[in-house]
């Protein structure tokens, strides 16, 4: 377990280890160094740092400019920034030219409480995952974050990573394997299988002691890439947890893991679904806590909805 | 190559060879391509280095910004053997390397895939950065239009090349009064262009678009240590009289008898 982390930080640390080996990484930014995490990098390599100021657009098209130079550029912004204000700048700049950038989104979710809704990312991850060619990623934890550095620089292409504000305890090692584009089975279990992924792994992690004590052996899988989604692994799992799905996202329902699950497993027989997501609706400002849980995202929420699928 | 008469006639080809491209496609933008012949001319054939070819890492990068006028690039990398000649009447089919705005994915001699306007600008500007961080000694040169530069990334590019001290970037501005609907003055104007590059302390020089000797030494300034902006007055539709000037042929196909008369005008006659 270990002490809490924000995954937005661990990012940056991996990233940092990584970036001494690699002369070819180069950190953008766009006057949020401390925000997203990025400041870690800009300590230790300044002269492979640019803040381009308050400008998204300009930082992805300047990060294409640098792909094209064969440079691997990393940029930061708030998901909502980074995802919103650059959307079509990523799309054609980046994406369709299949260019090797990457752009970290932090503070997905709901979760920059007291900014209020338009500093929360409820859309990234369905924006993102629309864009062909682009690979959808999301760390549960501080030591996946970290990892997700070199995950991100041997995929050659477009990779979208969502981080989080909130420190969460580490529930993952970090020597444990990453593989993209496949499903991480954190436990096995007979009843009913959790999908979740990025902050909501740990919520669902958090869950399972009382889920025993309520008689529900549920199995539970982190899903770190959205994109390309491990649509056989999610059949085979659920197909040997009762049949049974509870999927958990701190995103809008719209194109996030809901709906993938669901598409994965729609050709399946007898299956019963149910999920937790932000339910088509922005954010708002509030305490975290009371914020969460005005928006369902909580232990006790999951131990509902897992005890009502249980009785389905 | 530096000899004013060959480069005019060059231009002419290019012209003649965009009218081609465009006919048998079926669709194009003429007037956006004619503007920027003898600019684009003066660039490949009397200033870039071309190094041994697109592979080349030291050459210079061209992006065109304005990247609906890519017939008459085109044009260019076949006359210079980047693309391949029987490409040519492929412009905007399925499957060609001659999209409808460039893709570098399907046609890697171009250096940007452009057609959104104002990214390649942005990207320009990525690059020089990224150029001048390795030490390489490429130049770039991005061509935007003016009806372009009311995208906002172009100012976030601007002011960044700017404090960045780009001096390996040059953009030059095809300031030939006209966009897809109506002029650009009277659209959202850009008013007095070239007060508003030197205010982001560009190295500015104001220019006719159509003269090869004014084209050159605007290329040839030193810019002490600035970012270069060109900004080059053109008349749309350049070349064809009943074009020029004419806020429809930005887009607009001609009829037979209008090919024919452009032809005429154009000193050729229709190429296949």
């Amino acid at each position: 377990m270990g002490d809490k982390a924000a995954t937005r930080f661990g990012f940056y640390q991996g990233l940092c280890e990584l970036a001494k080996e690699k002369e070819d990484i180069y950190a953008l930014d766009a006057d949020l160094a401390k925000t997203t995490g990025s400041v870690a990098f800009q300590k230790a390599f300044p002269e492979r740092y640019i803040d381009v100021g308050i400008a998204e657009q300009n930082m992805i098209g300047v990060a294409a400019g640098l792909s094209r130079t064969g440079l691997t550029p990393f940029c930061s912004s708030m998901a909502v920034f980074a995802c919103g204000r650059a959307y079509e700048i990523i799309r054609n700049a980046v994406a369709y030219p299949h260019l090797n950038v990457k752009v970290i989104g932090s503070h997905g979710g709901i979760t920059a409480a007291g900014d209020g809704g338009t500093h929360q990312a409820v859309e990234d991850i369905a924006a993102m995952r629309s864009i062909p060619g682009m690979v959808v990623l999301q760390p549960c934890d501080a030591n996946q974050a970290k990892k997700m550095a070199r995950v991100m620089y041997d995929i050659k292409g477009p990779v979208y990573l969502r981080t989080s504000r909130e420190p969460v305890e580490n529930i993952t090692e970090e020597e444990d394997e990453i593989i993209p584009g496949k499903i991480q089975i954190l436990k096995e279990g007979k009843d009913m299988a959790i999908v979740a992924t990025g902050m909501m792994t740990i919520l669902a992690h958090r869950a399972l002691e009382e889920l025993e004590r309520n008689g529900i052996d549920a199995s539970l899988i982190n899903v770190h890439t959205l994109k390309p989604f491990d649509k056989e692994g999610i059949i085979r799992e659920v197909e040997k947890s009762g049949r049974k799905v509870l999927v958990l996202e701190e995103a809008n329902v719209i194109g996030g893991l809901t709906e993938a699950t669901a598409a994965a497993l729609v050709e399946c027989d007898g299956i019963r679904f149910s999920h937790i997501a932000i339910e088509d609706r922005f954010g708002q400002s509030g305490e975290t806590g009371e914020l969460l849980e005005a928006y369902g995202i909580t232990v006790e929420n999951i131990v509902r909805k897992a005890m009502e699928l249980k009785e389905r | 190559m530096r000899d004013y008469s060959i480069l005019a006639e060059k231009a002419r080809t290019l012209r003649l060879n965009t009218l081609d491209m465009i006919l048998k496609a079926g669709s194009g933008h003429i007037g956006g391509s004619f503007s920027i012949a003898e600019l684009i001319t003066a660039l490949f054939y009397g200033k870039m280095n071309l190094g041994d070819g697109p592979e080349d890492r030291d050459r210079d990068r061209f992006i065109l910004s304005k990247g609906h006028a890519n017939p008459i690039l085109y044009s260019v990398l076949i006359d210079i053997g980047w693309i391949d000649e029987k490409e040519k009447d492929t412009l905007r089919r399925l499957g060609s390397p001659l999209q409808g705005h460039p893709d570098s994915l399907k046609c890697p001699c171009l250096d940007c895939s452009t057609g959104s306007l104002g990214q390649g600008l942005s990207v320009g500007v990525g690059m020089a950065l990224g150029l001048k961080k390795q030490g390489r000694k490429g130049m770039v040169y991005v061509v935007t239009g003016d009806g372009e530069l009311q995208e906002g990334i172009c100012w976030e590019a601007l002011m960044f090349a700017s404090s960045s001290a780009l001096d390996n970037l040059t953009v030059i501005v095809d300031r030939n009064h006209l966009q897809l609907s109506a002029p650009t003055e009277k659209t959202n104007g850009l008013d007095d262009l070239g007060a508003k590059m030197r205010s982001f302390n560009l190295s500015v020089s104001e220019i006719d678009g159509h003269c090869f000797s004014d084209i050159f030494s605007a290329l040839d300034k030193d810019s002490q240590g600035k970012p270069k902006v060109i900004i080059a007055d053109t008349v749309k539709g350049k070349g064809v009289s009943f074009m020029e000037n004419r806020v429809e042929w930005h887009g607009a196909l001609p009829n037979k008898e209008q090919a024919d008369l452009a032809y005429k005008e154009l000193g050729g006659r229709r190429n296949g």
